[in-house]
This record gives C-alpha cells, sequence and structure tokens, in this order.
C-alpha cells in the first residue's frame, strides 16, 4: 500500500485496518486485508460484485463483525464494546445503496433526530444545520415531506444530508447511485463531488468510474476477498498491474 | 397522437345499478331474491318485538309475562339496571362507580386525541386512576370504606380491560424485543413465557390464579381475588399481544436497523425511534383484535366470582320476578360489550388512517 508515492501521503491517519479477515458461516468473505485511509483521503474501493468491497467498509463502523486482526477508527479500536462503537459511529456517517431513510419521520425530523438524540444539539440548532444542509444537496423545499414522496435521487441526497448532519469525520458510501434509475445518478454524484472538495475523508464502494477518475486519491480494487490493486486513478486505469484489474475494468468500461 | 376519448359515465342509473349489482346473472339473482325474502321474513318481527310492541317500563314482570314473548320486556333492563352497572356495590354509593366509569370515559377520550401524546398524558392516567381508587375504595375524604369484593358491574369489567391494555401492552413489547433478544438466556425466557401461556386456556389461568396462587404464596400472605385475576389476564394478554408485536418487528427491513446503528444510536433509541414506531404501526389491526379479545375475555372472571358485567345480568335474571328474560339480558349485555369493541375497532381504523402519512412505498421497496 505505500507504493503509490505519486501523491503526498497524508500526514494524518483517520483509518487504519490490519490484517482483518472475516467469514460468514465457512465462507471467507475477507482474506487479511490492510488499508490505510488518511485525513481528507478520498478513496474509491471497486470490484466484481461478492469481491468483499461493501463487507469491508461496514466493517469499519461495526454493521459487520471482523473475526481477525484489528481496525482503528480516528484511535478508537473497532472491537466489541459497544460504547467505543457508537463512539465511533459518531464519527463515521453512512450513505447505504437503498438509501434506508425513516420512512415515519418527515425530511427534516429524519435529520434532526441523530443529532438531537446522540450529540444532544438543541432541537433549535438541529434544525436550522439540517435546514442548511437540505439547501447544500439542493432540496431546502422537501424538508417536510415524508421520504415515500420522494424519488430515489431525493432520497439518496437526504440520506447523505442526514448523515452529514453529525458533522462526521468520515463518510462511508456504500454503492450509493446502484439502486438509482440513470437520470438520477447525476445529482447524487455531483453532491459527493462537493462534499470531496470540501475536503471529507470519503471511502467509496461504487462502479461510477468517472466519479473515481475525478475525485479518488487512491484506487482499491478488491477480487474474491482480497485486495488485488491499490493505484492513484492514473496508474490504476492507464496501467492496471494485474490481470484482474485489466479484466473488471475491461468489463465495466467495455460497454 | 390519439384522440382524448371522454371517460365513461361512472355513475349509472339506479337501475343500471340493480341490474349489475343484483341481478347481473341468474345465481346473482336467485341470491338477491332468497335474501330479500329472509329479510323481509325475520326483520320486521324483530322489530316489532323488540321495539315496536316492546314494554320499555314495568313495576314488575307483570305486563311482559302477560305478553307472552311477544314483546321484548326491557323493563327488566330498566328495573335492574343499577344492579347489572354497580354489582354489588352499595346501593347509596352507587354514584361512586358511577363517576369512576365516567372517569374512565374521560381518560379514554383524551388519550385517544393525538394532540395529547405526550409523557403528560401518563401523569394524567395516573390522576385519575387514583381518584378512581378513591372513589371505588373510600375509607378517605369521609367517604364510606368498600371492600372490592363488593365492587362489579360494568365498572369491574373497564377495571379489569384497562389495567389488562395497560400493563399486558409494555409488558408484550418487552416479550417481544426479548424473543427477537441476541442473548440465549433472555431469548428463551422469553419464548418459553410466550408458548407457555398461549399454550393454556385462559380459564384454567384464572382458576390457578384463584386456586393454586394462595397455596404458593407465604403463609399469612394473601392476594386478593381481584388482583389476582388481573394478573392472569395481564399475563395471558402480554403472551398473544407479544406474537402481535414480534410480527411488527419483523417486517421492519434490515436496512432500518443498520441506518439507526450507523448514526450511532443507541439500541434503546434505535427501538424506541425508529423501530417500534413502525413495527406498532403496522401492526395496529391485530393489536386492537386483541385489545378486543381481551376486552370480552373479562367476562370470564364469573368463573371465580367475580361480578363483572355478565355476572351481575346472570344474577338479576335469577330473582324469581325475572326468571326467563334471558334473551333481554344477553342482547342487552351484547350491545354494551359491542359498542366498547366497536368504539375499539373504529378508532383503529381512525389511527390507521391517520397514521398513514404520505406513500412509503418508496422508501420500503428497496428491501
Amino acid at each position: 500500500m505505500t507504493e503509490n508515492a505519486a501523491r503526498p501521503a497524508p500526514q494524518e491517519t483517520m483509518i487504519e485496518i490490519l490484517g482483518v479477515s472475516k467469514w460468514f458461516g465457512d465462507f471467507q468473505a475477507l482474506k487479511n486485508i490492510s488499508l490505510r485511509v488518511g485525513k481528507g483521503e478520498k478513496i474509491v474501493v471497486c470490484g466484481p460484485s461478492g469481491s468483499g468491497k461493501s463487507t469491508m467498509i461496514r466493517l469499519i463502523n461495526r454493521l459487520e463483525r471482523h473475526e481477525s486482526g484489528r481496525i482503528m477508527v480516528d484511535g478508537i479500536e473497532v472491537a466489541d464494546d459497544v460504547k467505543a462503537i457508537e463512539a465511533i459511529r459518531r464519527e463515521v456517517g453512512m450513505v447505504f445503496q437503498s438509501f434506508n431513510l425513516f420512512p415515519h419521520l418527515t425530511v427534516l425530523e429524519n435529520l434532526v433526530l441523530a443529532p438531537f438524540w446522540v450529540r444532544k444539539t438543541p432541537k433549535w440548532e438541529a434544525e436550522a444545520i439540517a435546514r442548511q444542509l437540505l439547501a447544500r444537496v439542493r432540496i431546502p423545499e422537501q424538508a417536510d415531506k415524508y421520504p415515500g414522496q420522494l424519488s430515489g435521487g431525493q432520497q439518496q441526497r437526504v440520506a447523505i444530508a442526514r448523515a452529514l448532519a453529525m458533522r462526521p469525520k468520515v463518510m462511508l458510501f456504500d454503492e450509493p447511485t446502484s439502486a438509482l434509475d440513470p437520470e438520477m445518478i447525476k445529482e447524487v454524484l455531483d453532491v459527493m463531488v462537493e462534499l470531496a472538495e470540501e475536503g471529507m475523508t470519503m471511502v467509496v464502494v461504487t462502479h461510477e468510474m468517472g466519479f473515481a477518475r475525478t475525485v479518488a486519491d487512491n484506487i482499491v480494487f478488491m477480487d474474491q476477498g482480497e485486495i488485488v490493486e491499490t493505484g492513484t486513478p492514473k496508474e490504476f486505469f492507464a496501467a492496471p498491474k494485474t490481470d484482474r484489474a485489466k479484466l473488471f475494468l475491461s468489463q465495466i468500461l467495455g460497454h | 397522437m390519439s384522440a382524448v376519448l371522454p371517460r365513461p359515465p361512472v355513475l349509472p342509473g339506479p337501475l343500471e345499478w340493480l341490474r349489475t349489482n343484483l341481478f347481473s346473472n341468474l345465481p346473482n339473482a336467485i341470491l338477491t331474491v332468497v335474501a330479500l325474502y329472509l329479510l323481509w321474513k325475520f326483520v320486521p318481527p324483530f322489530v316489532n318485538w323488540a321495539f315496536i310492541d316492546a314494554i320499555w317500563q314495568a313495576p314488575s314482570s307483570k305486563p311482559c309475562r302477560d305478553a307472552a314473548g311477544a314483546s321484548a320486556c326491557w323493563a327488566f333492563i330498566t328495573e335492574k339496571h343499577r344492579f347489572i352497572l354497580f354489582g354489588t356495590y352499595p346501593y347509596e354509593e352507587h354514584w361512586r362507580p358511577g363517576a369512576s366509569t365516567l372517569l374512565f370515559f374521560a381518560l379514554y377520550a383524551v388519550s385517544a386525541m393525538r394532540r395529547f401524546w405526550a409523557p403528560r398524558l401518563a401523569l394524567v392516567w395516573l390522576v385519575g386512576l387514583a381518584l378512581i381508587g378513591i372513589l371505588m375504595w373510600g375509607g378517605v375524604f369521609g367517604l364510606r370504606y368498600v371492600e372490592n369484593e363488593r365492587w362489579g358491574g360494568l365498572v369491574l369489567t373497564l377495571i379489569l380491560a384497562t389495567f389488562g391494555i395497560a400493563f399486558a401492552f409494555p409488558l408484550s413489547i418487552l416479550l417481544a424485543l426479548g424473543r427477537r433478544s441476541e442473548m440465549p438466556a433472555v431469548r428463551s425466557v422469553c419464548v418459553v413465557y410466550i408458548e407457555l401461556i398461549r399454550g393454556v386456556p385462559l380459564i384454567s389461568l384464572l382458576f390457578m390464579a384463584s386456586v393454586m396462587m394462595p397455596l404458593f404464596l407465604p403463609s399469612g400472605m394473601t392476594v386478593d381475588k381481584l388482583l389476582r385475576a388481573q394478573i392472569a389476564l395481564i399475563m395471558f394478554a402480554a403472551a398473544y399481544l407479544a406474537e402481535v408485536v414480534r410480527g411488527g418487528l419483523q417486517a421492519i427491513p434490515r436496512g432500518q436497523y443498520e441506518a439507526a446503528e450507523a448514526l450511532g444510536l443507541s439500541f434503546a433509541k434505535r427501538t424506541a425511534l425508529i423501530i417500534l414506531p413502525q413495527a406498532l404501526k403496522i401492526s395496529i389491526p391485530p393489536l386492537v383484535n386483541t385489545f378486543i379479545g381481551l376486552f370480552k375475555d373479562t367476562s370470564l372472571v364469573v368463573i371465580i366470582g367475580l361480578f363483572d358485567l355478565l355476572l351481575a345480568l346472570k344474577t338479576a335474571l335469577n330473582e324469581p320476578a325475572w326468571i326467563g328474560f334471558g334473551a333481554e339480558a344477553y342482547l342487552f349485555a351484547s350491545l354494551v360489550y359491542f359498542i366498547f369493541c366497536y368504539a375499539m375497532s373504529q378508532y383503529s381504523q381512525m389511527l390507521e388512517r391517520d397514521l398513514a402519512r404520505g406513500p412509503t412505498v418508496g422508501a420500503l421497496k428497496d428491501t
């Protein structure tokens, strides 16, 4: 992982994954994974389906439990301690493929909920921040609607705003555009690009190679539970080092 | 471009309506005729018996006996209504259970309105129930003490049902959560409890509560009959409700749990703020079904000699003067139960409509 000298190595480490393995039953989903994400760094994780990329980012906020190895997030070890897990989750925002907005709450309530109950932000302040964030993702007028009344693209932008409302230090994106109709993908990616430009630390699982090219500091290519290749977008797209990466790129860019 | 066609008429004339709805084909026409015949055969005689020829008031049962069954003897209800409503409660103190009943109605009405749904409502209930307790027991403020062996009638039914639901519902939520717990000890306790209680008829639970419970208590310690029956009812209802709630919990997509976890919400907050509101909302129809069942099941306390509405009626019927007016008595009892159960049903439907804000299809379709 230290071979990418093309960009200056970020000073502080935000996420450190060290020799992590994960099994589902007898199936080994992740095999001795190591990855370091610096502060402000943007990592795009790609690879064929079933390669373990979603599993890997879900380990970071303990939605999945790893069986061996170590994970540190902002200096806190991801382990069984519930308090530590909740502390990490406060700092790590996550956006899901299927949005997972809370359908019984309005858009604004979706955004206010966690800051109010977890961060103990006063309600008026949490609402003010929520409205700012909705403006930032360009749907301020939807604040009082219910998620079910919004389009997929709008829902995903609300989901991004909901994660940002917690003022996280890291944002995880698990295939954020895969469930969207093509015409809605851009509106979500635009928001993500802006976020990247503002310096957020991001780990993004996606097949959007255009996004990877413009935003990523490093691309992590995974296959069969392993990190096969890591490199800057320039290196990765121009000259993939492994056959597996070449095959993947030809499949995904070929059409 | 295709031509825009006018929408076909939506409301046909009455004859057309008859043809399409009642006489669309031969079997349908036959069914219609048979149904009309049965209605004509049974409805007018019943209306005559129950309303037109009915005897509403009489100083004794004599006019009813003279009518020889041709007219309903509502005089029985009129004569005995105090006993039916208040059971064996001292006659001159009947205003106390009466006021308690009205207090219950007031509490139901306030709780039914969503704008009063706030923690303060619990306080209102505490005050309301304390007042009811003072009214029923007395012994303070110059009220005569009335031991609860003498409580009876409608107010007893309301006490059993209200406390039954108020305690069984929260207990059932804990049981349902426990049954889904990842801790094996908690899970097995909940499974055993639910399966054990659910697998036993309520009657036998009530018998056990009245006969066996005293055997297990240390000597000298007694729990009164009303409380024992109440505990049995709560335990029974909680087991049923727990499975209803669990059904609702299972319907919540995994993504909801994950999103709540990812935001850093603790287990208690995830459950209280995200999961339960959704799970209970979709469980409203079966929950109310069970509430209605519980309300009617309170009538089973007669078998351990508690004087609820139904036993009061039965006892009134045993009076020599009024023997034989069972039809009127049980119709009346049915009407009372029906009013409460129908009110619950209507309220739940209103609540469902009220809570179905905005189409939630989009938010859930992904799973």
